[in-house]
This record gives structure tokens, C-alpha cells and sequence, in this order.
């Protein structure tokens, strides 16, 4: 079995216009950069995209926001972006918000098979509106329904031919569920090893979740934050 | 002077952590909070970028772009750290594994609930994790300004802006005061030296019972 796709075209050669994609990323931390530079090369449209947030002006999902290829986003946080701003204010990007960790346990669900879960979180806020909501034991659930999507673009540290993966202290984030939860998982790697030789108790992702992997190039890792905010406040 | 209050209401936070308490701080203010730890106190500092254990930079360090808190800030591992997903870091926050959150507010009101996330009239960012936390934590600790720029109070009778938690705080510090949410309401435990109740009272929109064993605020 091999599972290394030749080139970054070819890994996402059929994405189509109107897919539904899941983008793995906490902020600029661990997002795939080569699959999205080439998802902006390829410039399919309408698109919805499920990521944590949306990237900046210039870097992450912003690009694909930039380029206007995404119709709706489904997100949890999307501050730090003013592209983004703009084009929810122009009715051009429809957003669902999700509590993050709704959004993660969304996309579990997705991925294992769940119809559907209560959660305390954002019982009596916004976010539980035309929501079905249960009482047990005098605590307050709100229904949540799983997330599901034809792509996952998901980014690790290393992997092998088999698609299986690990990664890399907090670039872990969403990536790892989003493999779980996608018709096709595409995951971009650092570096690519020979297969047997990850060490199988810390395979992070297992190589029956992921379709096709690839080497990406040239990481820029951009700190969305540079230093400690206290110590800032502090200077 | 605004940043003086600030770090007065950070050191009075940190003395919500316990010795071996696992504990997220939110941004601004709770964050700070970090510094001022009282000493012996051992505390692992959780985040929901997916770590556990960690602590600022040494000087002069750049940071590793893989290595971040929940304000996308590069931190360092500190001895004994463990790194997980999206899906552990909310395991642990809404499965009630953190034994403290320290919240900021734009406004908490009498029956406990917290308003931290949307402003009228401006872009609506998201909620992030402040939902999750905000239902998930033991103990939740909201740590803020006593009143708005504008002098407006922001402990209230009902909150008015958008809600994050429904009956979720357990205490609020702010410059001036420490703040029980119990079943009976607001009670002032605890007023600055140079404070007096009633200043207090005048600033904040919901009633406050005073202690009988009412203390001065120690950082």
C-alpha cells in the first residue's frame, strides 16, 4: 500500500467547487500550509470550510478568504482577521459559530459515528438557540450534532506511505480528529519516513484514517503572537 | 494607574491557586496571574491550545511556532509537561478535570451568570473556549475591572449583554473587592485598604450582603 500522492495538484485534484472541507490549525499553529496554498492555486469556490479560526489577512484560511473561495465557515473563533470582517459585513461568507469545544466533540462525533451529544456548553446563551435542550440530574444539556465533510486538509510532523501519523507539540490541535471525521484525509508532513519506522506506541493518527499523504516545503511557521502578553504589559 | 489595578487584581487572583491545582487562565488580566504565584504553590497551568505544564519564554528566546498557549503566544515546557489535542484539552475542561479557571467579564450578575464574549455594535469574534470553560471548570473565578472605562458598573442585578454561562461564577476579584456568588446572592467578603463599602456598593448595580467577618483585600 502506498499512499504518498506525486504533487500537491494531485493530492486535491478532486475538490470541486461547493466541497465541504475541514482545515486542522489552532490559529497559524499547525495548519497545513502547502495543502492550502495549493487549495488557493487550484481557486475552487463556494466552498465550506470547518477550522478552528480563519487565519490572518495574509496567511492561513485568510488566503482562501482572501481569494473569495469560501461561501461559509464553521469556526469557533475568528477574530484577528479583518478580511474576514469585511466580507461577513458585505454578505459575502456566512459563519456558524461553535463553542470550541463543541466544535471538537462536533467533529469526534462525526468521525465515531455519533448521531448526535448533550453538553452543558452554552446552555442559555446564544448558542444554544433552536436547539433541543435536555435536563438530567438538575444539570442543562444542549443537543449538538456531529460535523462530517468530504476533505480533511490536516498537517503533521511525520508520517509514512500508510498515512499513519504523529505530531508535534500544540500543531496537534484539531489535526487529529479532523483525519477521523472526512470522506478523504489528506495530510501534508514535515517529513516523510520510511514506512516501520515510527515507533507504532506513538502513532498519533492510525493510517486507516488518511487517504493520501505528501511532503510539504517550505514551512514559514508564522507566530501569529510573538511574545508573552504579560511580560508585554510588563515592558 | 490602569495597569497598577490590573496587576493588583492579578495578584489577588493568584491567590485562588492551590497547591496542585490544575488551572486555565484566560487572556488579559487571569493571565497575569501566572506571575504572581504564591510562593510553595505548585500549580500546572492547562491550556486549551493543548498543553499542560508550561510557563513563559526564558529572555531573548524566540519560541517554537508549535509550541503556543490559548492566546497563540509561544511558551516553554516546563519539566513534566504533556502535550494532547483539541479533542483532550475539552475532555478535560467541560469532563470538569480543571480544578480553577480564571475568567475575565465584561459583566457577571447576582445569580452568577458571565457576559465575556460579544459586544454590541462590534464584530462578533466568536466564543473560542470561553463557553466550555466557563461550564466545564470546578471553580470559576472571574477577575476583572470593577466598573467599565466609562465608570459603568459590571456586577449587575441581570447581565445585559449576551451570556457565555448561566450561573457559572463562583467568585469575582476586581480592584476594590472580593465577591462571593452564593444562593442567598452577592456577598462582600473582602474590600481594598483604601476602599469603603460603601464605595463598593455605589459602583456595583446588584446588592451586596457585607461578610460579618469582612477583610481587607491581601495580595
Amino acid at each position: 500500500m502506498n499512499k504518498v500522492s506525486p504533487d500537491l495538484q494531485r493530492a486535491l485534484a478532486d475538490i470541486q467547487d461547493g466541497a465541504t472541507i475541514m482545515i486542522g490549525g489552532f490559529g497559524l499553529c499547525g495548519i497545513p500550509e502547502n495543502l492550502i496554498q495549493a487549495l488557493c492555486d487550484k481557486g475552487v469556490r463556494n466552498l465550506t470550510v470547518i477550522s478552528n479560526n480563519a487565519g490572518t489577512e495574509d496567511f492561513g484560511i485568510g488566503l482562501l478568504l482572501r481569494n473569495q473561495q469560501v461561501k461559509k465557515m464553521i469556526a469557533s473563533y475568528v477574530g484577528e482577521n479583518r478580511t474576514f470582517e469585511e466580507l461577513v459585513r458585505n454578505g459575502k461568507l456566512q459563519i456558524e459559530l461553535s463553542p470550541q469545544g463543541t466544535l471538537a466533540e462536533r467533529i469526534r462525533a462525526g468521525g465515531a459515528g455519533i448521531g448526535g451529544f448533550y453538553t452543558p456548553t452554552g446552555y442559555g446563551t446564544i448558542a444554544a438557540e433552536n436547539k433541543e435542550t435536555r435536563t438530567w440530574n438538575g444539570r442543562h444539556y444542549v443537543l449538538e450534532m456531529p460535523l462530517r465533510a468530504q476533505f480533511a486538509l490536516v498537517k503533521a510532523w511525520r508520517g509514512d506511505a500508510l498515512g499513519n501519523l504523529v505530531y508535534r507539540a500544540t500543531a496537534r490541535n484539531f489535526n487529529p480528529v479532523m483525519a477521523t471525521a472526512a470522506d478523504v484525509t489528506i495530510a501534508e508532513v514535515e517529513e516523510l519516513v520510511e514506512t516501520g519506522s515510527l515507533n507504532s506506541d506513538h502513532v498519533d493518527t492510525p493510517g486507516i484514517y488518511v487517504q493520501r499523504i505528501l511532503q510539504g516545503s517550505h514551512y514559514e511557521k508564522r507566530l501569529q503572537t510573538k511574545r508573552l502578553r504579560s511580560e508585554r504589559e510588563e515592558a | 494607574m490602569r495597569k497598577h489595578k490590573r496587576e493588583f487584581i492579578a495578584r489577588r487572583a493568584a491567590r485562588e491557586i492551590e497547591d496542585g491545582f490544575y488551572v486555565n487562565l484566560g487572556l488579559g488580566i487571569p493571565a497575569l496571574a501566572a506571575k504572581f504565584l504564591p510562593e510553595g504553590v505548585n500549580a500546572v497551568l492547562v491550556s486549551e491550545s493543548g498543553v499542560q505544564g508550561f510557563g513563559a519564554l526564558p529572555p531573548n528566546h524566540q519560541g517554537d511556532a508549535d509550541l503556543i498557549n490559548a492566546a497563540k503566544e509561544p511558551v516553554a515546557l516546563i519539566s513534566g509537561a504533556s502535550l494532547f489535542s483539541s479533542v483532550d484539552a475539552y475532555a478535560m475542561i467541560r469532563g470538569g478535570h480543571l480544578d480553577l479557571c480564571i475568567l475575565g467579564a465584561f459583566q457577571v450578575d447576582e445569580r452568577g451568570n458571565l457576559a465575556n464574549w460579544m459586544l454590541p455594535g462590534k464584530m462578533v469574534h466568536g466564543m473560542g473556549g470561553a463557553m466550555d470553560l466557563a461550564c466545564g471548570a470546578k471553580r470559576v473565578v472571574v477577575a476583572m475591572e470593577h466598573t467599565t472605562p466609562g465608570k459603568k458598573p459590571k456586577i449587575l442585578r441581570n447581565c445585559t449583554l449576551p451570556l457565555t454561562g448561566l450561573a457559572v461564577v463562583h467568585r469575582i476579584i476586581t480592584e476594590v473587592a472580593v465577591i462571593d456568588v452564593t444562593l442567598q446572592g452577592l456577598v462582600l467578603r473582602e474590600v481594598a485598604a483604601e476602599v469603603s463599602v460603601e464605595d463598593v456598593c455605589r459602583d456595583s448595580e446588584a446588592g451586596l450582603r457585607v461578610d460579618k467577618d469582612l477583610k481587607i483585600i491581601q495580595v
